[in-house]
C-alpha cells in the first residue's frame, strides 16, 4: 500500500497523513465519534445497561446487513433497527437490564437473521466484515457530514436531559416520586444509545463496540467522583485510544479497531492495577497507624 | 401564636388497596403541622402504600385523603421521601454531595453550568444532618448509617414540608438507630416539617414521636403512641386478644401477634 515511515516529528508526520482525504476523513469521524461514544457511554455504565448496549448493536448488524442487501445506506438500516430495538428494551422496564435471557435470545436471533442477510447479498464479503469490525480509514466525506449531524443531535438530546437522567439513573424511586418521566427517560437515553452505537459502528465495528462505548467510560467511573469529570475522563481515553489508534495503523498494517481495542483494554487493566495497589498500601497505612495509637 | 394552622394530611373514609383486593379501609385521621408520626405494622400491612397515596403514586379506592388541602400529585416539591430498601449501586464512586445534589436540581431540564445554588444547598442539606465530612466520600464506601444521613439530606436539599421516611432504621445496629433518630427528630423540631417514619421498632422512637399510625389486619389506629399501644386498643385493632408490656425504661413489646417473632433481630 502506502510505503511512508515514521519520522519521530509529529508535526511533519500528521502533515503528511492528513495530505490523504482518508486519514483526514477518519480523524474528524473518529473525533466526534470517540467524543460521542464518551458522554453516552458514561451514561450507559451508570445505568449498568452495557448488555442492553451490546445487544442493541447486534439488533444494529442485521439492519446494516439487510440495508446492504436492498441496496441501502447501512447506517440507514442500522438507525432504523438500533432505535427500535432500543425502544422495546427502554419500554420493557428499568429491570430489562436484568432480562439478560430474553435480551439474549434476541440478540442471538438477530445476529442469524443478519447473517441470512449477509449470504442473501451477492456482493463482497468485505461489507459483512466491515460492518463487524468498523472500517474507519473507509469513511467520505458525506459520511463525516452525518456522523456530524447525528452528534449534535445527541449532544444537544443530552444536555436536555442531563439532569433528569442522571437523577433517574442514580436513584430511580426519588426521581420518580419528584414527578420525573423514568419511563420516558429510560426511552430517550435508548435512543441515545441507539444513535450513538450506529455512528461508532464506522470505527470499531459492531462486535468491537465495547471498546469505545464502555470500557472507557468503565474506567471514567472507577476513577471520578463527579458525574462531570466522569464524563471528561470517558472522553479523553476513547479520544486518546482512536487518535493514537489511526495514527499508528498508518505505519502498520493492522486494523485500527486492533489498536484502538487494546489501547483501552491496556488502561483499564491498569488501572485496576493502580486502584489494587492503591487500596493496598492505604489499608497498610491504616493498620501502621492503628498499632500506634 | 394562637393561630392553628391547617392540618397537613386529612384522610376521610379512606380505602386503599388494588382491584378486588383492599389493603386497609375506613381510616380517618389527620397529621397536624410539625408532628413526628411514626407508622407500624406487620408486613404486607399497607404502611408504605400510604406513603405512594401521598406521593400521588397510587390512587385511594374509595374516600379522599388531602395533603396540604389538596389532592396529591406527583412530583409536589413540598415532600421529601426517602424509599424503603433504597438501592444505590454498592459500586458507585460518586460522592455524596452529587446525589444531594441531584435531590435539589435532578428534576430540571437542562443545563445550568454556572450556577452554584445546587451546590450550595446541597452543602447545606449535608451540614443540618451532621453528615458535612460525607460530602466527598463515596457512596458506594458509606455505611447504613451514613448512607440514611445522606438519604436524609437528598430528602431535605428542597426544603420541604413534609417527609416521608420509609423505613430508615432497618439494617441499623441500635446505636446508629438512636443517633439517626435525634437527627431526624433535630430536623423536624429546626425545620418545623412534618415527618412520617415507617419503623418495624418503635421502641427507638418513642421518645420523640407525637403520634402512632399503627395498621395491622386492614384497619388503621392512630393516637399518641400511649393512646394507641396498649392492650386493649391492639387487641380491637388484631380483632384477637394481643398484650402490651412495658420495660422498665417505657420499652414495648407486643405479645401475642405474629410480628412479634421479628422482634428478637
Amino acid at each position: 500500500m502506502i510505503d511512508i515511515s515514521f519520522s519521530f516529528n509529529l508535526l511533519t508526520d500528521l502533515q503528511m497523513m492528513w495530505q490523504y482525504d482518508f486519514m483526514q476523513h477518519a480523524f474528524e469521524a473518529g473525533t466526534i465519534i470517540a467524543i460521542i461514544a464518551g458522554i453516552v457511554g458514561y451514561f450507559v455504565v451508570l445505568r449498568r445497561s452495557s448488555f442492553a448496549a451490546h445487544a442493541l448493536s447486534h439488533i444494529g448488524f442485521a439492519g446494516a446487513a439487510g440495508a446492504v442487501l436492498f441496496g441501502v445506506d447501512p447506517i440507514i438500516g442500522l438507525l432504523l433497527f438500533t432505535s427500535g430495538g432500543g425502544i422495546t428494551i427502554a419500554l420493557l422496564g428499568r429491570r430489562a437490564a436484568a432480562r439478560d435471557v430474553q435480551i439474549g435470545t434476541v440478540l442471538a436471533f438477530m445476529l442469524g437473521l443478519g447473517v441470512l442477510f449477509i449470504s442473501l447479498y451477492s456482493g463482497y464479503a468485505t461489507e459483512a466484515y466491515s460492518i463487524l469490525f468498523g472500517e474507519i480509514l473507509g469513511i467520505s466525506s458525506s459520511d463525516v457530514l452525518v456522523t456530524l449531524i447525528a452528534s449534535l443531535v445527541i449532544l444537544l438530546l443530552t444536555a436536555v436531559v442531563y439532569r433528569p437522567l442522571l437523577f433517574a439513573s442514580l436513584d430511580e424511586d426519588v426521581a420518580e416520586a419528584k414527578g420525573l418521566p423514568t419511563l420516558f427517560l429510560g426511552v430517550v437515553f435508548m435512543l441515545l444509545v441507539a444513535v450513538a452505537t450506529s455512528i461508532s459502528v464506522q470505527v470499531v465495528g459492531i462486535l468491537l463496540i465495547f471498546a469505545l462505548m464502555v470500557t472507557p467510560a468503565a474506567i471514567a467511573q472507577r476513577l471520578a467522583k463527579r458525574p462531570v469529570h466522569g464524563i471528561m475522563i470517558s472522553i479523553v481515553i476513547a479520544l486518546f485510544a482512536t487518535w493514537i489508534g489511526l495514527f499508528v495503523s498508518f505505519y502498520e498494517p493492522y486494523p485500527v479497531s486492533f489498536f484502538i481495542t487494546s489501547i483501552v483494554f491496556v488502561l483499564y487493566v491498569l488501572t485496576l492495577i493502580f486502584q489494587r495497589v492503591n487500596t493496598y498500601l492505604s489499608t497498610r497505612k491504616m493498620q501502621f497507624h492503628n498499632h500506634d495509637g | 401564636m394562637t393561630k392553628t394552622l391547617p392540618p397537613i394530611i386529612t384522610a376521610e373514609n379512606l380505602t386503599v388497596g388494588y382491584e378486588d383486593n383492599t389493603v386497609w379501609q375506613d381510616a380517618n385521621f389527620t397529621i397536624e403541622h410539625g408532628e413526628f408520626v411514626a407508622i407500624i405494622g406487620p408486613n404486607g400491612s399497607g404502611k408504605t402504600t400510604l406513603f405512594r397515596l401521598l406521593l400521588g403514586l397510587q390512587q385511594p379506592v374509595q374516600g379522599t385523603i388531602k395533603v396540604f388541602d389538596a389532592r396529591p400529585k406527583r412530583g409536589n416539591e413540598h415532600i421529601g421521601y426517602i424509599p424503603q430498601r433504597h438501592v444505590i449501586d454498592e459500586e458507585t464512586t460518586l460522592e455524596s454531595l452529587e446525589l444531594v445534589r441531584l435531590g435539589f436540581s435532578g428534576n430540571k431540564w437542562g443545563l445550568n453550568p454556572f450556577s452554584k445554588d445546587d451546590r450550595n444547598a446541597a452543602f447545606k442539606a449535608l451540614k443540618s444532618v451532621g453528615a458535612e465530612e460525607l460530602a466527598h466520600r463515596s457512596l458506594g464506601g458509606l455505611s447504613g448509617g451514613e448512607l440514611q444521613r445522606v438519604f436524609l439530606a437528598e430528602a431535605l436539599v428542597s426544603e420541604p414540608h413534609l417527609l416521608l421516611l420509609d423505613e430508615p432504621l432497618s439494617n441499623l445496629d441500635i446505636r446508629r438507630e438512636q443517633e439517626l433518630v435525634q437527627v431526624i427528630h433535630n430536623v423536624v423540631r429546626e425545620r418545623d416539617v412534618t415527618a412520617l417514619l415507617i419503623a418495624h421498632n418503635i421502641n427507638p422512637l418513642l421518645p420523640v414521636l407525637d403520634k402512632v399510625i399503627y395498621i395491622a389486619n386492614g384497619k388503621v389506629a392512630i393516637g399518641k403512641p400511649d393512646e394507641v399501644l396498649t392492650s386493649e386498643s391492639l387487641s380491637a385493632l388484631y380483632g384477637i386478644q394481643v398484650e402490651v408490656l412495658r420495660g422498665s425504661l417505657g420499652q414495648i413489646a407486643v405479645i401475642g401477634t405474629e410480628e412479634n417473632q421479628h422482634h428478637y433481630d
